[in-house]
């Protein structure tokens, strides 16, 4: 009786273990990311000067012997909204520097900070970071116009990523992303003074021993508050009286400034 | 220590979106203002170009450097008002001109945005007009003080002498301004300076008190009450078309250089007041010209970076 059981559950059992392999197969990869933002809405109020942000991760279901060898890297971006941005050339005409050039990007991140856990080139290889459109050198930026001259693009394009940097929107920080334990990360991004306002998003790529594993992301709303967003709106939507009231301020402020320093 | 500081006294601007020291600001626009009290101009000249210097975008320099116009003139005027130096007709007259040429300055102003010479056009403008006018005045005001000081008298009025301008047709009596000449010159002046003040974000005190002076032979004392008098009408006409047109007033920058500019344009009178005409015009040339030279090293000296960008693509 207890043998015939053990023979009926024996293929049950095959068929679970062969299941389990062909599962691995299709998913190689066990290892999970989650990430959160210590905030998902930042404000900007009057006395902003920039923020810090922070994104902390964790990794779950990793193998603890790739975990040993530190065979695990985490690449965190916080990416701006997409906005088109055009690059312009001064060349000298007749003495004077004249823009003459340009070229229309669209869909260009308006704000981009990379952070990793290690430098670089140790993380993975350049064909990996180019396929995936990681770090600023493979940001994938395209001319609106398809038919542009491909040495224009490549000029313009370096042009627009110096630009960012040299602006402090697009930022790049090996050593960014600490492991807080063997399966919690976090990442630190500092929000410029000039950070632009509207939708960004935080995402996490995970690496195994230099093979991209896994993507995630999050949201975070970076907005105006309070008199800022009013003033802004009420410049946008109800323009005449904005400008109405731009022009009675002035007028008090010059009535007001003579009676309190007039001397005649 | 800089970030400390810049930390403690930061603002953030809604409409130019950036966060900057209002300390600069405050001292920015008091420097203008002592300027501007001291000459009876405006100081839009001034300020336009200094906050393109601060990285203010330009459409955002020039449209609040015309609502920030509004305050110091405003309050110019009203002094030259109750000392009764300001010819309200020949203000109205030189309004006129000026609304026409303001407006359609404004759509200038937004097809060369478009085109993406709107910099380059104002810095010509600017050196332009800045070069000339402080050219002109600086090499009369120099025979003035000579004249002077050889004993002669330096007043620019000298009777009987008229130019083409006195033989156009179509005159009109200014009373307050003793003087009777052609509407034309008058409403053309007016134009002039209304489509300069709405690219170049500027009241044209700067042109309009040569231009009386030189041109139309008004006297300096009712020159600069009447001037102020018709910047502020215009300002005022600028900054409502900004607004509506482009959106790029920033009162929140405008009020804080008006609070500094407003102090600063006081005492500036005060020590005007303390000089004699030539020697307050010869000093006037010479800062127009010095912001002119200033502008035109940006133009013909290489940039340090050929590269630039626009973000949101106008």
């Amino acid at each position: 009786m207890r043998l015939a059981a053990t023979a009926m559950a024996m293929p049950l059992l095959l068929l679970l273990l062969a299941g389990g392999a062909l599962a691995q197969l299709a998913d190689a990869a066990p290892e999970d990311i989650e990430i959160g933002l210590s905030t998902d809405t930042v404000f900007i109020t009057s006395d902003f000067r920039g923020a810090n942000l922070t994104i902390f991760g964790a990794l779950d279901d990793a193998d603890p012997l790739i975990q040993r060898q530190g065979g695990y890297d985490i690449v965190a971006v916080l990416e701006g909204p997409r906005r088109t941005i055009v690059v312009r050339k001064k060349t000298r005409v007749l003495g004077v520097w004249i823009n003459t050039r340009s070229m229309v990007f669209t869909d260009v991140p308006a704000s981009y900070s990379i952070a990793m856990t290690r430098q670089p080139q140790d993380i993975t290889d350049t064909p990996s970071y180019q396929r995936l459109g990681l770090r600023i050198p493979y940001l994938n930026l395209r001319p609106l116009a398809a038919d542009a001259d491909p040495q224009a693009v490549e000029e313009f394009t370096t042009a627009l990523r110096n630009r960012m940097e040299e602006s402090g929107l697009y930022t790049e920080l090996a050593g960014g992303v600490q492991f807080l334990s063997r399966s919690l990360f976090r990442a630190t991004f500092h929000l410029a003074p000039n950070v632009p306002v509207g939708t960004h998003r935080a995402r996490a790529f995970l690496f195994r021993n230099g093979v991209f594993v896994k993507e995630t992301s999050a949201a975070l709303t970076i907005r105006k508050a309070g008199a800022e967003q009013r003033l802004f709106e009420f410049a946008h939507q109800q323009s005449l009286a904005y400008g109405l009231l731009a022009v009675l301020l002035a007028m008090i402020t010059g009535w007001l400034g003579r009676l309190i320093f007039k001397r005649d | 220590m800089h970030n400390l500081l810049v930390s403690r006294v930061g603002i953030y601007l809604p409409i130019a979106e950036m966060s900057v020291n209002m300390v600069i600001l405050l001292a920015m626009g008091g420097a203008v203002g002592f300027l501007s009290g001291m000459f009876g101009v405006g100081g839009g000249f001034l300020i336009t170009p200094l906050l393109i210097f601060y990285n203010i975008p330009p459409a955002i320099a020039v449209a609040t450097g015309a609502n920030q116009v509004i305050a110091s003139s405003f309050s110019g005027a009203l002094a030259h008002f109750k000392r009764g130096s300001l010819d309200v007709k020949l203000g109205l007259v030189l309004l006129l001109g000026g609304l026409v040429g303001s407006s359609l300055g404004i759509y200038v102003f937004a097809y060369l945005r478009r085109l993406g010479q709107l910099d380059l056009i104002v810095s010509v403008l600017y050196v332009g007009f800045l070069g000339s006018v402080g050219g002109l005045m600086l090499v009369e005001s120099v025979r003035a003080i000579r004249r002077s000081r050889n004993g002669g008298t330096a007043d620019l009025r000298h009777s009987g002498q008229h130019n083409w301008i006195h033989r156009l047709p179509l005159k009109m009596r200014f009373r307050a301004s003793k003087l009777f000449v052609s509407v034309i010159p008058v409403l053309g002046i007016g134009a002039l300076i209304g489509f300069l003040a709405s690219i170049m974000g500027v009241g044209g005190g700067f042109i309009m008190v040569p231009a009386l002076i030189y041109l139309l032979k008004v006297p300096t004392n009712v020159v600069i009450g009447t001037s102020l008098f018709q910047i502020v009408f215009v300002a005022a006409f600028t900054t409502i078309i900004h607004s509506t047109a482009n959106q790029t007033v920033d009162i929140v920058l405008a009020f804080i250089l008006m609070l500094g500019g407003v102090a600063g344009a006081q005492y500036g009178a005060r020590v005007g007041q303390k000089l004699r005409g030539e020697q307050l015009r010869a000093l006037l040339a010479l800062l127009v010209l010095a912001v002119a030279l200033r502008l035109a090293f940006d133009l013909f000296v290489r940039p340090s970076n050929v590269y630039s960008l626009v973000i949101g693509g106008i």
